[in-house]
């Protein structure tokens, strides 16, 4: 380091006037103190709480988080959590990219102000996205007629979880394609269609495999928001233990029971899985560039 | 004039492949947006005004409630703060500096987009609850609590918003033309005059957009905060956690006039950011 310090400075004696701010200042004590100040905020604000976490669950050894989850009531939590996120991502996989296509692709009246809707989940407070549907759907509902007529439940009931996570997680599959569909080069479709291509025939063969990475982007994180979902999913499902409880309701509940050990592990489980997702797909995506 | 050349392009479009399917997909989209957002954005609205205005106006200024709605916004606004300051910073080290384990840094700031808030709660209540060795720690040597008390919620909004301005700033700063740095600093500018006025004047714009970002999204914040910050009135209640508690006991006009202004600051906030995104963009598109 010393090294690349002195040669920086006999660089400044000889051009010292053609020299930059920028170059002058790369071997300043300045830019190794701005460094400095991120390295140690990101480490104290991102990297401590996570050692936390890790330390917090295995403070009692590792047979104290496994007997803590090997209970019926902590796999069905999870399994809940892991078949409403699959539904929730696959649902969006189809609408959101028909979303995406017609934002992109139509005009017509009223689309900025419905563009701007699509953002709104990510804003509105996940408690009242569940409220949003408990209205709807609850024993008071404007709907609860016609769902009574129905014979299912939605309220404190699958369908109104499914539906909660869907509205919480509605942007991030239109928001990562309406960039790769902007950016897409509609020639590319028109020859295929001069080629004899149909519609069906043009969007699998020429559109899909281009929107294939945002696709993959926008399924994990919609996968990694479902996963974590828990205030929308908390008021519409109640949280009841055995039948709606999902992993972060698991995680709440044992909390409030003071079940520290079962509450970590669940959390460092559930906040593995989800980063493991993501770093995965980031990974895939850097490797395919 | 951009514009019209797609209105024609699609129109062209249009009458060369089957009308209905076109009408059919559009439908079909729309749809789906109706069922999934706007209806029950309007339910909610429809829901605390029901018995007017006044009524509504009574609930959002009960003192718990406005309470809540005030800590929600200061504690969002000093995060805010400190965000635009930490994640510009972050975004000119991650730019303009070679270090060793830059890489790695740049990785982990995307780290709280993929953990689940709740999570996020869980980990800053093993760290400074007061059961835990640096919370004692700090209620004992300074009478200082971050757990249950607002420096909480403060910090888990700071992680789980931290992305935001850094992710915005970024792509900027790799496009800023490093010649007009160097005129300046051939004319005599020092380092701190460069920054200000050559460096800032065209970071405002991301720095502003991430900064609406990271507050629309704290403002709605639950998991954490509900881990974190618990549920005492008057010190610790959030808006949202305000609003989970008026669900539970079924005070449904409380709940829904609170709800209601709290979609209303997280649409203007939105609107705002993406008013200002399009702005970008298209005086971009007039100088090239």
């Amino acid at each position: 380091m010393s090294v690349t310090i002195s040669s920086h400075t006999t660089q400044t004696k000889e051009q010292s006037s053609l020299l930059t701010w920028m170059d002058k200042n790369k071997g300043k004590w300045t830019s190794w103190i701005l460094i400095a100040i991120v390295v140690f905020y990101v480490a104290f604000l991102i990297l401590t709480p996570i050692t936390a976490l890790a330390f917090g669950a295995f403070e009692k050894g590792i047979g104290e988080i496994i007997s803590s989850l090997n209970q019926p009531d902590v796999f069905l939590a999870f399994w809940n959590t892991l078949w409403i996120s699959l539904v929730v991502v696959t649902i969006h996989a189809i609408f959101g990219t028909l979303v995406a296509w017609v934002f992109v692709r139509h005009r017509f009246p009223g689309r900025n102000l419905i563009n701007g809707l699509v953002d709104m989940p990510f804003a509105v407070s996940p408690v009242v996205a569940g409220y949003m549907l408990l209205l709807l759907f609850g024993r008071n509902g404007i709907l609860a007629p016609v769902i009574e007529q129905l014979g299912i439940q939605v309220a404190f009931a699958m369908p109104g979880m499914l539906l909660a996570t869907m509205f919480v997680t509605l942007p991030f599959m239109i928001r990562e394609l309406i960039p790769v569909l902007e950016a897409f080069d509609t020639r590319q479709e028109k020859a295929a269609a001069t080629l004899g291509a149909n519609g069906w025939q043009t969007f699998w063969r020429v559109t899909f495999p281009a929107l294939r990475w945002g696709m993959i982007y926008g399924i994990t994180l919609t996968f990694a928001r479902a996963l974590g979902e828990f205030g929308a999913v908390l008021v519409i499902g109640g949280g009841v233990q055995g039948r709606t409880e999902t992993a972060t309701l698991f995680i709440y509940r044992a909390l409030e029971e003071r079940q520290y050990i079962g509450a970590y592990s669940a959390a460092l489980v559930l906040g593995l899985f989800s980063l493991i997702l993501v770093l995965g797909s980031d990974w895939l995506r850097r490797r395919k560039h | 004039m951009n514009l019209q050349t797609t209105i024609t392009q699609t129109s062209n479009k249009q009458s060369r492949t089957l009308p209905w399917g076109q009408l059919g997909i559009r439908s079909l989209a729309l749809g789906y947006l109706t069922l999934m957002l706007i209806i029950p954005l309007l339910i909610i609205l429809q829901d605390g005004l029901r018995q007017g205005f006044v009524e509504f106006w009574r609930q959002v200024t009960l003192p718990t409630a406005w309470h809540a709605l005030k800590l929600t916004l200061w504690t969002s606004a000093l995060m805010t703060v400190i965000n635009i300051m930490m994640g510009t910073l972050t975004a000119f080290v991650l730019v303009r500096y070679e270090f060793p384990g830059k890489t790695i840094l740049n990785g982990i700031i995307d780290l709280p987009l993929a953990i689940p808030t709740l999570v996020t709660g869980v980990m800053l209540v093993i760290l400074f609850g007061p059961q835990e060795v640096l919370g004692s720690w700090l209620k004992e040597q300074f009478d200082f609590s971050v757990i249950y008390a607002p420096p909480g919620i403060i910090l888990a909004l700071l992680f789980l918003t931290f992305p935001f301005v850094v992710r915005s700033v970024q792509p900027v700063l790799m496009e800023l033309d490093l010649a007009q740095e160097r005129a300046a600093a051939t004319l005599g500018a020092g380092g701190w005059t460069i920054f200000r006025r050559i460096i800032l004047p065209p970071l405002t714009l991301p720095v502003v957009t991430g900064a609406l970002l990271s507050f629309a999204r704290a403002i709605g914040e639950f998991g954490s905060i509900v881990i974190v910050a618990g549920n005492i009135p008057f010190l610790s209640q959030t808006a949202a956690v305000y609003v989970f508690g008026e669900v539970e006991s079924e005070n449904r006009l409380g709940a829904s006039a609170v709800s209601i202004v709290m979609v209303a600051i997280a649409y203007s906030l939105l609107m705002l950011a993406d008013y200002l995104r399009k702005r970008s963009k298209s005086s971009k598109r007039e100088l090239t």
